[in-house]
């Protein structure tokens, strides 16, 4: 129900009276609404859906959640080809 | 909720029968399903003939010997002017691209506006300019053209239809039926440029990016592949609807499967961007300045080197090839290789929320 | 794209399949909520790489597909006035009404046009002051934000000639709905990601507890999806039955408040009628009294219209999980993309788009 974006606040700008980000997607830019991640800033990543950012990506959860799961994936792999019975759980 | 006739047959290439009172809808004109059936319902039951009933992007007629080939075109693109081109050099690209997918040289074209009431004088004389400069730039002569003009409201600005004439090249001859289990399928160049720069610009869904429409004149690059290699089964040039539609196109006419890599298929970044923003897939989007070809086994390293070495090629990819299996269905293989269908749209791809 | 690319790593993604196909004792029946993630998982395969160690069924959550027949056919009378422009997202415009969708208005000569953003809808009723624009503002609680903010953002302008035709719906009281009923099969939940992020976990450490089932928060990647069903295995496995937030780099715990907030000023509770599922109470949003003068049912005076769905459609059981696309007659020959005969065929986030778009090569029609 829900196609969110993460993109990169580039600049912040007053708008109408609203906190509006231009913010980079992968090359494009679209302005979006950033009253609700007012601790924001140029820089940080947000998730954007329908022209409004919903959260601001949290960057350390992100890394420490990310290499977790690199290391699963490069576990599997070891077991996927090693011989049967190398590892236990 | 429209009715089924009772025994229409079954399956995805079934034309559906239009039921009465149904009207034209912007679908019809997306290059997709609903384009295929307005083809097959209204038009070929009226106009078929052995030339027309081919439907491939231009026809090819004899005279004396020689082989004309013979297109036609209209360009409603809206904005006008747009990053990379206006309709103007849309026109003459789009026309001579058709001719080119049939190995032909353009040579004439002729040239039909319908302007709307209250057009500005201006905004003609750059569009004018431009085809111009197109046509001198390929070589290509216009020969003779029209004039309408309509009530405010009915034409968006301006309309252009063309008809062009070339020659076609001797000793070859290039179909959407040629198609054969092995063939590699070739990609000129990154997908979904063009749809991105116009959609970049429509009212409601404005971003800004340095996207640019690729609207370019393909005779030249056509002439370098067909220098190296003979063994080109078909070149078909994917605007509307996309990779996608010209694909189940040609696999449809040849009777084929086709399976694409998708790891493959070229992309620009801002595109990528663009289509996650909104939620479609670039095979879906339009080109004006890429072609497909369908080429022999034997010959994809050769035919892929041709396309590189031309400007417009560099971006040149083998992203599948043709197969015996599943025919008429075009599947991917996904980056984590499981499979999955390529279909063909039924309308337009409309951006999702979801 | 960073922050989406590396959730999309092949070596991850298979290393995460064969983490599930290792735990997995019995085919675990789960479900994913959202339409999106209903998309993503087809899209790449993801049931090809986990076999038979998870059955994976598709819920509700696709708001295009259970928008009421009568919300459709409301949005369609107001596209057919002279004076209004209808202003919609894109995916609403081929949903079928009970006689006709969006679409074929726009060809008769309705103003009906597409926008990415509410603020876009916004932008154009100041624009255009002489036309009535009604938004067509539909959507799960991911969405209500936004759309709370358009009606401020109205407000504040001072604009008259701007209104919202409500279908907000509610995620949970459909969950809840679905594990009441006997014919339940489904033994763990992917919670969709980009509700949470503005509604916070609470409400699904209830439904947990309530029918002692675990849920995972999931994001909409295929990595994040694996990730969620590999964690959902892990508790089935173990007896557990808990709240596990997977997608911790958008959602907190007590999600986004300052969206909340918004939500909280400009819209309440209602009962809402689920297309194809039928009425949930209390599974709805709709405008509080005080901005009545931006509910387009209120300023245009929309009176209740009874429509029926087509008998053949199973959507009932689909949304439910209770059967999968395939299991319906109708698949893929009287019901497809271009003549859908009920809500998950329509977009291309309901599970039978999806399965039709994506994997109907796999299916003897």
């Amino acid at each position: 129900m829900c196609l969110a974006i993460p993109g990169k606040i580039g600049e912040i700008l007053q708008k109408d009276g609203v906190r509006t980000g231009r913010v980079l997607f992968g090359g494009i830019v679209r302005e979006a609404c950033l009253d609700f991640v007012p601790e924001a800033k140029v820089g940080d990543y947000v998730m954007v859906h329908v022209g409004f950012a919903i959260s601001a990506v949290d960057r350390e959860e992100a890394e420490r959640t990310y290499a977790l799961l690199e290391s699963m994936g490069v576990l599997s792999e070891e077991l996927a080809s090693g011989a049967e019975g190398t590892r236990s759980s | 909720m429209k009715q089924e006739s009772p025994n229409a047959p079954v399956g995805f290439s079934c034309p559906l029968p239009l039921p009465a009172g149904r009207r034209v809808l912007l679908g019809h004109g997306s290059g997709g399903k609903l384009s295929a059936e307005l083809l097959q319902e209204v038009f070929l039951p009226a106009l078929g003939n052995p030339v027309l009933d081919r439907m491939e992007d231009q026809a090819v007629v004899s005279l004396n010997g020689m082989r004309l080939a013979m297109t036609t075109d209209s360009f409603v693109v809206k904005p006008v002017f747009f990053k990379g081109g206006d309709i103007g050099s849309l026109a003459v690209h789009g026309t001579i691209n058709d001719l080119a997918m049939g190995a032909a040289r353009p040579l004439w074209m002729s040239v039909a506006f319908i302007l709307e009431e209250g057009l500005q004088l201006d905004v003609l004389r750059r569009v004018v300019a431009s085809m111009q400069a197109a046509a001198d730039k390929a070589g290509v002569q216009i020969v003779t053209g029209d004039t309408k003009v309509v009530e405010k409201g009915s034409a968006d600005g301006l309309y252009i239809n063309t008809t062009g004439i070339g020659l076609v090249r001797e000793g070859i001859s290039l179909s959407a039926s040629q198609a054969r289990p092995g063939d590699a399928i070739i990609v000129s160049g990154m997908v979904g440029d063009h749809g991105i720069a116009i959609l970049a610009e429509r009212e409601g869904l404005k971003f800004e990016t340095d996207v640019r429409s690729d609207s370019a004149a393909l005779h030249e690059l056509v002439g370098t592949l067909l220098e190296a290699t003979q063994q080109v089964r078909c070149l078909r040039d994917p605007t509307r609807g996309g990779l996608s539609s010209t694909l189940n196109e040609i696999a449809g006419s040849s009777r084929v499967g086709m399976e694409l890599e998708e790891t493959s298929i070229p992309v620009r970044e801002e595109v990528r961007g663009a289509c996650e923003m909104l939620g479609l897939d670039p095979l879906y989007v339009a080109n004006e300045g890429k072609l497909v070809a369908i080429v022999a086994a034997e010959a994809a390293e050769r035919a892929l080197g041709a396309l590189r070495s031309h400007e417009l090629g560099r971006a040149a990819q083998i992203i599948g090839h043709v197969t015996e299996a599943h025919p008429r269905m075009v599947v991917m293989r996904t980056v984590f290789g499981t499979t999955r269908i390529v279909d063909m749209l039924a309308g337009d791809q409309l951006p999702r929320i979801c | 794209m960073k922050y989406m690319d590396e959730y999309r790593d092949a070596k991850i993604a298979r290393g995460l399949a064969a983490e599930i196909r290792r735990r997995s004792t019995r085919p675990w029946v789960l479900m994913e909520i959202c339409g999106g993630q209903t998309h993503t998982l087809v899209r790449y395969g993801i049931d090809e790489l986990l076999g038979n160690s998870v059955e994976l069924v598709h819920g509700p959550g696709c708001p295009v597909c259970v928008t009421p027949l009568e919300m459709i056919d409301r949005a369609n009378a107001l596209a057919r006035r002279l004076e209004v422009t209808l202003v919609s997202y894109g995916d609403m415009l081929r949903v079928p009404g009970s006689e006709t969708d969006l679409f074929h208005i726009k060809a008769e000569g309705g103003d009906v046009r597409i926008v990415y953003s509410p603020t876009d809808a916004v932008e154009l009723a100041r624009k255009e002051p002489e036309r009535q624009v009604v938004f067509f503002a539909i959507g799960f609680e991911t969405t209500a934000p936004a759309h709370a903010m358009a009606v401020l953002q109205a407000e504040r302008l001072g604009l008259t000639n701007f209104s919202l035709l409500v279908s907000h719906v509610l995620v949970p009281p459909a969950i809840r709905m679905l594990l009441q009923s006997p014919r339940n099969r489904v033994q763990g939940f992917i919670a969709p990601g980009h509700v949470c992020t503005v509604v916070g976990v609470g409400e699904y450490e209830e439904l947990a507890r309530e029918f002692r089932v675990p849920i995972v928060v999931g994001g909409f990647e295929p990595v994040d999806l694996l990730e969620a069903i590999r964690l959902l295995v892990c508790q089935l496995e173990e007896g557990r039955a808990e709240v596990e937030n997977s997608y911790a780099r958008s959602v907190q715990y007590a999600g986004n408040r300052a969206a909340q907030a918004a939500v909280e000023r400009v819209f309440e509770v209602a009962d809402r009628k689920w297309r194809g599922v039928g009425e949930i109470g209390a599974s709805g949003l709709r405008l509080k009294g005080h901005y009545a003068v931006f509910d387009a049912e209120r300023v245009f005076g929309l009176s209740d219209v009874r429509a029926e769905e087509p008998s053949e459609c199973i959507s009932a059981e689909v949304l439910l999980g209770h059967k999968k696309p395939m299991d319906c007659g109708a698949f893929g020959t009287r019901c497809t993309p271009e003549k859908p005969l009920g809500a998950p065929m329509v977009s291309t986030e309901g599970a039978c788009a999806a399965y039709y778009q994506y994997k109907r090569h796999l299916v003897t029609l």
